[in-house]
């Protein structure tokens, strides 16, 4: 069925059965590949946007859910200023090893410091637990995290 | 003779297979030609990278490219999966090529290893191998650059200094920029080999240095980043495949009716299977392709396949162990023997014996396999993520029917990789899907659950050990026997028994001081594909062998590190022939000797740095373990909390790793953190288990790998220093053998509980 999709500040018409995940919409219809596939079944957090704002799991979330919201992927999320923060934390402190995880990481972190200006690792672990990171790069996510978070605050 | 890849060879032949055979070779030599490839010559024993197919290449022309607009490209060949490669061989060249790093563009290689050398990328060899090959290619290119300039200006070349993107004239100041240059410079002659000036590694301006921008860094941030589940080509056809659950199975009869319905399915396709042993073909089965993955996905639930299963069909992990315990319980073959360990088994003293099991492991590697290939006008193009890209080119070239000439394979980035895409089995389906479809574009995409269940599986081990000890404490003798299936059986079928690469891996090479030493491999069969996971054999024998010593301390009443560092004795560089060791990871013995100063080093800096000794409060405790893999050495020491019910906290590791010189630190670092954290993964969760011939587990809820909240969150790294005197060791896999062992060696101290089969799982769940 045809669907208009406001996907990183632009609307976009797809047809798709109101059933299909989201994820393969993205990637295999619009050629955003920047989301990725990791389990399918929402284990991983490799396939996270922002559907209004919320990181969702898109890999589980049918199309027809998230028509007419706005949606943010890692291709659009220098649009905003947290996301520029973190993306930057994350080549300062060299965070990506594959990076093939790290769209979702860096989508879940920009969810995460919305909410949470200043997480606590408590907090981390709690946002970010859903993201895997086969690499393991774990010790600098929380580090760039932690950086991204001081960034923001000092210049507000 | 060269040492190219037997045209004759079975395709996908390995890294292993090849060593083997260059030692078959009955012993050659090494000579230069002019090219710029190092080949084979004459009589004595090859090692390093000259062993490798393909050697090395230091040929400026095919790596460096310096264009008008003052920017430099430069191509890596080896396929970057997460090591940092493409970042730490580029920033060599560009080191010696005195080029500024913000003007570097990396291009990746194509498989091609007559022209690019070696670009198999595995056993920790990129850096080890190509460092000074990738000097000489920079340095090489300088000089060209400085060769153009003076002739331009009609000075003498001594009167002209390459320096930081641009060629100077001493007595003049006149400079030119690279970019001003290029045209000229590419027209130089290529120095010989011996004229090449490398700088001294004080001249260094990156290698060595922290903070070099990652190469993909950019790309990655900004989600740009291209993997091989991302190729997209005009009118590509999307595919999964159904496979046969049991290994060595095929497709009886299959209906297609249901799978043709679901809207988007274009044509349901078989893959023939392919008579044992595996090697890299693909498994066989029934391809849906439709016009998004999605849709393909759900062809693939609504088709109706019978499978004839075969003789693997009654597979099962329960009978399997009782092979292993039955291997290890009966005296075998010995592949090292010093003194008589039998006799003094039976002797005087306290005897210790205990087993530890490794189960088989999957490498889930976060980009699941995917390759995507079309055939043009006879010529067959395809883009994957492949550690071996040449062992995907000779696949699919064989599979095709093909001429070599007419096969491309572009290597993407590797979304992870850890071993499983050092077999190209999943471009060989993207391959022959593309031929079935009459050359129309066709991406293969693995889901989770096919990864797991078709993965090619670190073996399962059992690792049998017995010691005597003397009124010292000390051993006087030392049985062991390790019962795994061999990689080998991937590609000769019945194989069995670990074959000299693999009790290679950190069994044969024991440095310890203990008079009779009896190490035995004993065969057992493979019912499924058996692979190479990160550190492979090393993950077992490191595990027993750190686990027994730490239970043989105990029993003696001394404290591990330093009944360790007392076995291992005083600093001394060992012939690891005389160890038994003829394989050495490929590299000379005389260049790569065992250096028992260099592992004592690594203990005494992991312990005296995580404070070793110190009082941990209750429920708290420190294990170490130390190894030596891939001409590196490392120890950990890992402090563990059990808490209520079992569960196990690491508030802080050490880490001490000596790999020789670091000509990436940052990314070294990067290398050891990843270690660690798989390491850990391996010893709390990873288990792949068979039932009637399948797997048993399918995505991360069965096969959990470890996450943020559970990771451990102070991890300090303590590199040793060393000059560039020192040969280069391998990072990649050398940080994973000591994790599992400290682990559970920190378990016991702090519970008293000894673990001998990971995963730990539940064992510690208290009753
Ligand atoms: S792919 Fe969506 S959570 Fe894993
Ligand atoms: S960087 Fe490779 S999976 Fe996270």
């Amino acid at each position: 069925m045809p669907l208009t999709l406001r996907i990183n500040e632009r609307s976009v018409p797809v047809e798709a059965a109101a059933d299909t995940p989201l994820l393969w919409v993205l990637r295999d219809e619009l050629g955003l590949t920047g989301t990725k596939f990791g389990c399918g079944i929402g284990l991983c957090g490799a396939c996270v946007v922002h559907v209004a704002g919320q990181p969702v799991r898109t890999c589980v979330t049918p199309v027809a859910a998230a028509e007419g919201k706005p949606i943010t992927t890692i291709e659009g999320v220098a649009h905003d200023r947290i996301g520029r923060v973190v993306q930057s934390a994350w080549l300062a402190l060299g965070v990506p090893q594959c990076g093939y995880c790290q769209a979702g990481q860096i989508m879940s972190v920009v969810a995460l410091l919305r909410n949470t200006p200043q997480p606590t690792d408590a907090d981390i672990d709690a946002a970010m637990a859903g993201n895997i990171c086969r690499c393991g790069t774990y010790a600098r996510i929380r580090a760039a995290i932690h950086q991204a978070a001081r960034q923001l605050r000092e210049e507000p | 003779m060269s040492p190219q890849r037997n045209a004759d060879a079975p395709h996908g032949l390995t890294r292993r297979e090849v060593l083997k055979g260059a030692a078959a070779m009955g012993g050659l030599a090494l000579c230069l030609r002019e090219s710029g490839r190092i080949v084979l010559a004459s009589q004595a024993p090859v090692y390093g990278v000259a062993a490798e197919p393909g050697g090395a290449v230091d040929n400026p022309l095919v790596f460096v490219a310096i264009h008008p607009d003052d920017t430099v490209t430069i191509t890596v060949h080896r396929p970057e999966m997460g090591q940092g490669i493409r970042t730490s061989l580029a920033l060599v060249v560009a080191d010696e090529l005195e080029a500024s790093w913000p003007r570097v563009r990396v291009a990746q290689a194509p498989a091609d290893q007559a022209r690019y050398g070696n670009e198999d990328t595995d056993g920790s060899r990129s850096m080890r191998h190509f460092f000074e090959p990738m000097r000489r290619v920079g340095a090489a290119a300088r000089m060209m650059l400085e060769s153009a300039a003076a002739a331009r200006w009609g000075v003498p070349v001594g009167e002209v200094t390459a320096e930081h993107q641009e060629v100077r004239h001493h007595g003049s100041d006149r400079r030119l920029s690279y970019g001003e240059l290029a045209a000229q410079a590419a027209r130089e002659s290529v120095p010989r080999r011996e004229q090449v000036r490398l700088k001294s590694p004080a001249q260094f301006r990156y290698i060595g240095q922290r903070n070099t921008r990652l190469a993909d860094g950019a790309d990655i941030v900004c989600g740009r980043a291209a993997y091989g589940i991302d190729t997209r080509l005009e009118g590509m056809l999307y595919a999964v495949v159904a496979r046969p659950a049991v290994l060595g199975g095929k497709v009886a009869h299959f209906d297609a009716e249901a799978a043709l319905a679901v809207p988007g399915v274009v044509k349901v396709v078989e893959i023939p299977s392919y008579p044992p042993p595996p090697q890299a073909y693909p498994l066989g089965g029934v391809a849906v392709l439709a016009r998004n993955t999605w849709a393909a996905i759900k062809g693939r639930e609504a088709l109706k396949i019978r499978w004839d299963e075969g003789p693997n069909r009654r597979f099962d992990s329960r009978q399997f162990g009782e092979v292993l315990e039955r291997a290890v319980r009966n005296p075998g073959k010995a592949v090292r023997n010093d003194g008589d360990a039998m006799a003094a088994l039976r002797g005087a003293g306290r005897r210790i014996e205990a087993e530890y099991y490794l189960p088989f492991l999957a490498h889930a590697s976060m980009e699941p396999p995917a390759a995507t290939a079309r055939i043009v006008d006879g010529r067959c193009e395809v883009w994957a993520p492949v550690q071996d890209p040449q062992g995907t080119r000779d696949l699919v070239t064989g599979l095709l029917g093909m001429k070599e000439a007419d096969v491309t394979v572009h290597v993407t980035l590797l979304g992870g990789a850890f071993g499983r895409k050092s077999l190209g089995d999943f471009a060989g389906e993207a391959a022959l899907l593309s031929k079935a479809m009459g050359g129309a574009p066709v991406r293969v995409t693995w889901t989770r659950e096919d990864d797991i269940r078709h993965d090619y599986y670190q073996a399962a081990a059992l690792e049998h050990l017995e010691a005597v000890l003397g009124a010292d404490g000390m051993p006087l003798a030392w049985l062991h026997r390790s019962a795994s299936p061999t990689e080998d059986a991937t590609f000769t079928a019945g194989a069995e028994g670990e074959d000299s690469s693999e009790y290679g891996m950190g069994m044969i090479n024991i440095p310890f001081r203990i008079p009779n030493i009896r190490l035995e491999v004993p065969g057992v069969p493979a019912y499924a594909r058996i692979g190479w996971f990160r550190s492979v054999y090393n993950i077992a024998h490191g595990f027993a062998i750190q686990s027994f010593l730490d239970e043989l301390a105990h029993a003696a009443g001394r404290d591990p590190r330093e009944y360790q560092l007392a076995l291992i004795g005083p600093a001394r560089r060992i012939d690891p022939r005389t160890l038994s060791d003829q394989w050495n990871y490929g590299e000379s013995p005389t260049l790569y000797p065992l250096d028992t100063g260099r592992l004592r080093a690594v203990i005494e800096r992991a312990t005296h740095e995580a404070g070793w000794g110190r009082s941990v409060p209750k429920g708290r405790g420190l294990g170490l373990a130390a190894t030596y893999s891939f001409m590196s050495y490392a120890a950990a020491v890992i402090e563990v909390e059990v808490g209520a019910g079992g569960k196990i906290a690491i508030p802080r590791v050490d880490i001490a790793f000596d790999c020789g010189p670091q000509v990436n630190p940052d990314r070294v670092r990067a290398q050891l953190e990843g270690a660690c954290i798989m390491g850990l993964t391996v010893a709390k969760h990873g288990e792949i288990t068979f039932g009637d011939g399948r797997v048993l587990q399918s995505n991360f809820d069965d096969f959990p790998v470890m996450r943020i909240s559970e990771a451990p969150r102070d991890i300090r790294l303590h590199l040793q220093p060393a000059t560039f005197e020192v040969p280069l060791g391998g990072v990649g896999e050398p940080g994973m053998p000591p994790i599992a062992p400290a682990l559970c060696n920190a378990i016991f101290a702090a519970t008293g509980r000894r673990i001998r089969r990971l995963p730990i799982g539940q064992q510690l769940k208290t009753s």
